[in-house]
């Protein structure tokens, strides 16, 4: 039996949590199937046969597929699903929103969020938001798993040269339409990605203080995070969130500015390489998660952080 | 047009979760719990449309054991009018309360199904879509905003990409993210209120429904625990370690 991997892509080229997703799928099972769904996707086909780890393209293009709509997805996947022993795709609000559809149609119990491969039939997966890991075995003769992508490193792709193979497209459902996509443009590096990612808190006091964060995010090239206290008052939009509610950040590098360390935030960022804290509560909880704790006054510190990055010239951009 | 919103008990969003010491799960006894947080946006969204005059009825629905009343009774509080208490006692996964709620659905024939997009103890982010995906309905998932039409729902969700609009006819499965409204607090004369609402009793066992579980939890653990770290004395000193030890700058 193979495996197979939905993609995500835009059409234009593959999203990077498929990579990701493509590394955890290959630990299954190396006979590995990549399922691409799409309109006018022939260049997102052609970068997926090159990927190493991949055995087999299945390429499905029809206009019906222009935009992602799960229950077009959903039959698609169905009509081809049949002798595969795993699907699985990215725990991102891509694969989420998918797999549960296909997995029920299939009634299968779904493994969602794995973190790790013990076996083909036994993952783990964090519960609780990461303050509990759980070790499961699915009993079912099939199995639909979502994987978390930041558990897993991109699968390199270049030098590989699996088989494309065109098949036929589903019935389009007639109850959801795409109306569209208000993508957020920014010139910086996208918080679920980035290195390095700086944070601020209720610390911060006021959105205007949040500038202090940027210039050391602009010097670094960071993304900029949040706690849900400073969103919640109003300092910065909720897609800065980081937390159990908001995104999971795994970066080699965050930075904690005027962030106390609730629950809900940890749950978000602990699983960082390095983490700094930057907080004038000596006794804040967020400093048992730090590599790095300094206790200061963040309207001192952030200042003087700048001008010390600044001396230094060897900043990896 | 009649909303039926789905709610599940769970450890309160502010417990410091505690691991078994035999691996087994979670301790739940004399911990708090509460409505899982993204099903009181589902259900002050149905008060919400009931509210604006475009829904006559909202019945609350939960599948779990005895105490899981609760959180039927609390949502009884904020504005629905009625409850179900599916009754099952142990584990039970998201594709049996997916059959369960196909079950509900299809004894009480709503327009629209409310719940949270993911309940905050298993993160499983499933039973929304398996109920669409077994009742062959639309589903509009992570919604920060829903516009109700004669016929169909205009739903802004919350993708990575930022926010994508998508319309789908009634009836639908919509799954509701925090951003959607700030969930109202019961009154008090609205929490004894509630207390004469009916809730009507069903147990899963007379529904027809194999709620067996598929998934054997083999261990839970608690989560590696990071290194201890130092404190740093000054600005000067963590631009060093930062630079020469972590080598992340």
């Amino acid at each position: 039996m193979s495996v197979l991997l939905i993609a995500e892509h835009n059409n234009k080229e593959v999203k990077p949590f498929t990579l990701n997703a493509i590394t955890a799928a290959s630990q299954i099972d190396q006979d590995l199937h990549v399922l691409l769904i799409g309109s006018k996707a022939d260049d997102v086909a052609k970068s997926l046969s090159e990927v190493p780890l991949v055995k087999k393209v299945l390429h499905i293009d029809h206009e019906i597929y222009e935009n992602y709509i799960a229950e077009n997805y959903t039959a698609a996947i169905l009509k081809h699903a049949d002798k595969y022993s795993h699907i699985i795709c990215s725990a991102n609000t891509f694969g989420k929103n998918l797999m549960p559809r296909v997995a029920a149609l299939l009634d299968i119990s779904q493994v969602s969020d794995i973190i790790k491969v013990i076996s083909p039939d036994t993952f783990l997966r964090p519960i609780y938001a990461g303050n509990a890991f759980a070790t499961v075995k699915s009993n079912d003769e099939k199995k639909c798993v979502t994987i978390r992508p930041t558990s897993f490193e991109a699968a390199e792709t270049t030098g590989g040269s699996a088989e494309i193979e065109k098949l036929d497209a589903a019935d389009q459902s007639e109850n959801t339409k795409f109306i569209n996509r208000e993508e957020i443009k920014s010139d910086r590096p996208e918080l679920g990605t980035a290195r390095i990612v700086i944070s601020g808190g209720r610390g911060l006091q006021s959105g205007e203080n949040f500038k202090l964060i940027t210039d050391v995010a602009d010097k670094l090239n960071a993304a900029i995070g949040a706690s849900r206290a400073a969103v919640d008052a109003g300092y910065i939009t909720n897609e800065h969130q980081v937390g159990q509610t908001g995104k999971v950040v795994v970066p080699d590098l965050y930075i904690a500015v005027g962030i106390s360390g609730a629950i809900q935030h940890l749950a978000g960022m602990k699983e960082s390489k390095v983490i700094v804290a930057i907080n004038k509560d000596g006794e804040a909880p967020i400093f048992s998660v730090a590599d790095y704790g300094l206790e200061a006054d963040l309207f001192e510190a952030l200042p003087q952080f700048l001008e010390e990055l600044n001396k230094l010239n060897t900043i990896q951009k | 047009m009649k909303i039926l919103v789905a709610v599940k008990r769970v450890i309160d969003y502010n417990v410091q979760i505690r691991v078994k010491e035999d691996g087994s799960g979670v301790v739940t006894d004399n911990v708090k719990m509460s409505t899982n947080p993204p099903d009181d946006n589902a259900i002050e969204e149905a008060v919400k449309i009931k509210e604006s005059g475009k829904a006559t009825e909202i019945i609350a629905v939960t599948v779990g054991e005895e105490k899981a009343q609760e959180t039927v009774r609390k949502a009884l509080a904020v504005g629905a009018d009625r409850g179900i208490h599916v009754k099952v006692d142990g584990t039970i996964e998201p594709l049996a309360v997916s059959k369960i709620l196909k079950k509900i659905v299809e004894k009480e024939n709503p327009d629209l199904v409310f719940m949270g997009k993911q309940a905050i103890d298993d993160d499983c982010n499933q039973t929304g879509q398996m109920l669409a995906a077994h009742l062959n309905w639309p589903q509009a998932t992570f919604a920060s905003k829903i516009e109700v039409n004669d016929k169909s729902l205009q739903v802004t969700r919350e993708v990575d990409e930022g926010l994508e609009t998508i319309e789908v006819n009634t009836p639908a499965i919509i799954t509701c993210d925090l951003r959607l409204n700030e969930p109202r607090y019961a009154s008090l004369p609205n929490i004894m209120k509630a207390k004469k609402k009916p809730i009507e009793q069903i147990n899963a066992s007379d529904l027809g429904v194999d709620t067996n579980p598929r998934i054997e939890h083999i261990k839970i653990e608690e989560p590696p625990k990071r290194k201890a770290g130092i404190k740093v004395a000054s600005v000067e000193e963590l631009v060093q370690k930062l630079k020469n030890e972590a080598k992340v700058i």
